[in-house]
């Protein structure tokens, strides 16, 4: 029996479920697998939320251990070394900047099966601020050995991410939002890690974004695009790591190139992994839009504060239409006697 | 396995042959944790030869206790211990830090008899608890010891598995504290000092036994009376000495890490011999 084929709702069940925020869809989520599985097991570090639902309905399958994230993956790691399947709950910053050797030895190190869930991911906590602010804990957990990276793109989605994290035997980190965000789907598809969804077909370049407010930028800004005739294909990459190459591969040769979009920095992220894959294999132009390298101490909320970083639909919009104009690069092979010139370029220059 | 019929005698031999591997591995091309290793091996020897239920022939056996070396640069200690046990054969000793050996500087898991793998400090408890926790919400026996480092203790993520442990009432955790009062720049009392050690545990909920880390009897009657409360867990705070046995390397705090030469481990090793000599 696969994941998704337990309890997932259909039809408009989900869309009532599952309109809200990733935290209380997975919430509801984790309680579920766990009433049905014992192995199930809520580690807490004083996040909020499980005290009257999880702890209440099953104590035995929930432990609160404080305000330390430390000690949070630690524990996670020896419940997980003991054949538990533990649930390790703290905001995406302090799993990654805080607790990052545990998660790196611990639990990344020894392969063991803990899923973290991060949440309050990038600028999600915007008004908190910076203290609260997790922009670099993608470029973190890209680099941990045997963790799964995802990024669900809605409430829905989180639940699809929640109950395949659960089935998959290694370490899983798992980046929600705080807020309610808008709904991606309609209804509860094959989530599968490390396949990215594709919402929308084009030929002219492909946006690739991952988590909600960018898969809602992307998905607003291929709009926006048709409007001016270009026609762009949208892809939700909802697994960071592995990272479906397959699509991004295609547009690398289909296409005038890709435009990436996330809730982190430009660097170490999404567009950092999708720079990777492309120069490796197909070079191709990438244009990243995330939040630029600096310290972001605006005050304001989630989509302010990443209008502030520069993560806007406008931007994605601006970046698209860069791709379809040519480069120098272009416009000099477009010349006649492009070829020659090239060659004696490469000469003069040994000279 | 039974422990009942390990006699003392034969723990003190054990305990000695273990000091010989540690000499020979501090004798190998990057040498290693000699002090903090020889503090620790009458412990273990204690912990593994009568205190632990473990299968060294079947190391991840699911009714085993689980022992946590948190210290993780006082490798050789398990490493010649865990040998002395039966885990692997003690020749294998030679081996460590050499290319392909399982044997690395600190502890792997791929080493059967490794839970962990350990070297940076501070994450032993933690781990250890997660393992008690396991074992007493599916209402399983499984015991967890953890050994701690004194200097060690100074990483603040130990208090929050002190908190929590005794918060959750883990009665099936035991944490040693190697308390031999040494950190590489120095005695631990005039880096960041940590006494009232045995209050500082108190005042956090658990119980607490102070023992002479080298007296292997009185190490066995006190892990044999597990947990000292109910529903407590327990901290053994054993004074040890720094390079215990080797009269060289005894309470020095260039004892921390040592590469012997070869002169030097024959000095240090006729030294462990006389020792004996002159304790028998």
């Amino acid at each position: 029996m696969t994941a998704t084929e337990e309890s997932v709702p259909s039809g408009s069940d989900w869309a009532e479920l599952y309109t809200g925020s990733a935290r209380d869809a997975h919430r509801r989520t984790l309680l579920e697998l766990a009433r049905a599985d014992d192995r199930i097991f809520c580690v807490d570090s004083d996040t909020g939320g499980f005290e009257d639902g999880f702890a209440a309905e099953l104590p035995a399958q929930y432990a609160n251990v404080g305000i330390a994230e430390a000690n949070l993956f630690g524990m996670s790691a020896g419940l997980a070394a003991s054949g538990l399947i533990p649930f390790a709950h703290t905001m995406s910053t302090f799993a990654t900047t805080r607790a990052c050797e545990q998660l790196k030895l611990d639990v990344a190190g020894n392969n063991l099966p803990v899923k973290v869930v991060a949440t309050h991911g990038g600028l999600s906590a915007g008004h908190y601020g910076p203290s609260h602010h997790a922009l670099q804990d993608l470029a973190i957990v890209r680099t941990l050995p045997h963790l799964t990276v995802l990024v669900p793109a809605d409430a829905g989605e989180t639940a699809l991410a929640v109950r395949a994290a659960a089935h998959h035997p290694g370490p899983v980190y798992i980046r929600l939002g705080r807020n309610a965000t808008p709904r991606v789907y309609q209804e509860p598809y094959d989530f599968t890690i490390g396949a990215s969804v594709q919402l929308g077909d084009g030929d002219d370049l492909l946006v690739v974004a991952t988590g909600a407010l960018p898969v809602h930028y992307a998905l607003t800004a291929r709009d926006v695009l048709a409007e001016r005739g270009v026609s762009a294909r949208v892809v939700n990459m909802h697994t960071i790591k592995p990272l479906d190459r397959a699509p991004l591969l295609r547009a690398a040769r289909e296409t005038a190139g890709i435009v990436t979009v996330e809730d982190h920095l430009v660097v170490g992220g999404l567009g950092g992994a999708v720079s990777e894959v492309v120069a490796s294999e197909h070079p191709c132009r990438v244009r990243r839009v995330g939040v630029e390298d600096r310290y972001l101490d605006t005050v304001g909320d989630e989509r302010d504060l990443l209008e502030d970083g520069g993560v806007t639909v406008d931007r994605v919009v601006t970046e698209a239409l860069t791709l379809l104009k040519p480069t120098r690069t272009d416009a000099y092979s477009a010349r006649p006697d492009a070829y020659e010139p090239r060659a004696d370029h490469h000469n003069t220059r040994r000279r | 396995m039974t422990h009942e019929d390990v006699s003392i005698e034969e723990l003190a031999e054990r305990a000695y042959r273990a000091r010989e591997h540690i000499l020979a591995m501090g004798a190998t091309e990057h040498g290693t944790h000699v002090g903090g290793s020889l503090s620790a091996v009458d412990i273990l020897t204690v912990l593994y030869g009568s205190v632990l239920r473990v299968r060294p022939d079947e190391p991840r056996w699911p009714g085993r206790d689980w022992f946590v070396l948190s210290k993780g640069h006082a490798a050789a200690a398990l490493y010649a211990v865990l040998a002395e046990h039966g885990y692997f054969p003690p020749e294998e000793c030679r081996t460590y830090g050499q290319r392909h050996s399982r044997l690395a500087g600190h502890p792997l898991r791929r080493l059967p008899g490794v839970e962990f793998p350990t070297g940076s400090l501070g994450h032993g408890l933690s781990l250890a608890g997660g393992v008690a926790l396991a074992a007493s919400r599916t209402g399983r026996d499984n015991r967890a010891f953890v050994l701690l480092g004194d200097g060690e203790l100074q990483e603040g993520s130990n208090w929050e598995a002190i908190m929590s442990a005794a918060h959750l009432g883990l009665g099936n955790l035991t944490a040693v504290v190697d308390r031999n009062g040494w950190q590489i720049s120095g005695r631990t009392e005039e880096s960041v000092g940590l006494e009232p050690l045995a209050d500082r545990w108190r005042s956090f909920g658990w119980s607490v036994a102070e023992v002479d880390g080298h007296d292997l009897a009185a190490l066995r009657a006190l892990f044999g009376a597990l947990p000292r409360t109910p529903g407590r867990p327990t901290v053994v705070i054993a004074k040890t000495v720094k390079g215990r046995g080797v009269p060289l390397f005894e309470d020095r705090k260039k004892s921390h890490y040592v590469r012997l030469t070869p002169r030097l481990h024959e000095r240090a090793t006729a030294g462990l011999r006389a020792r004996r000599r002159n304790q028998t």
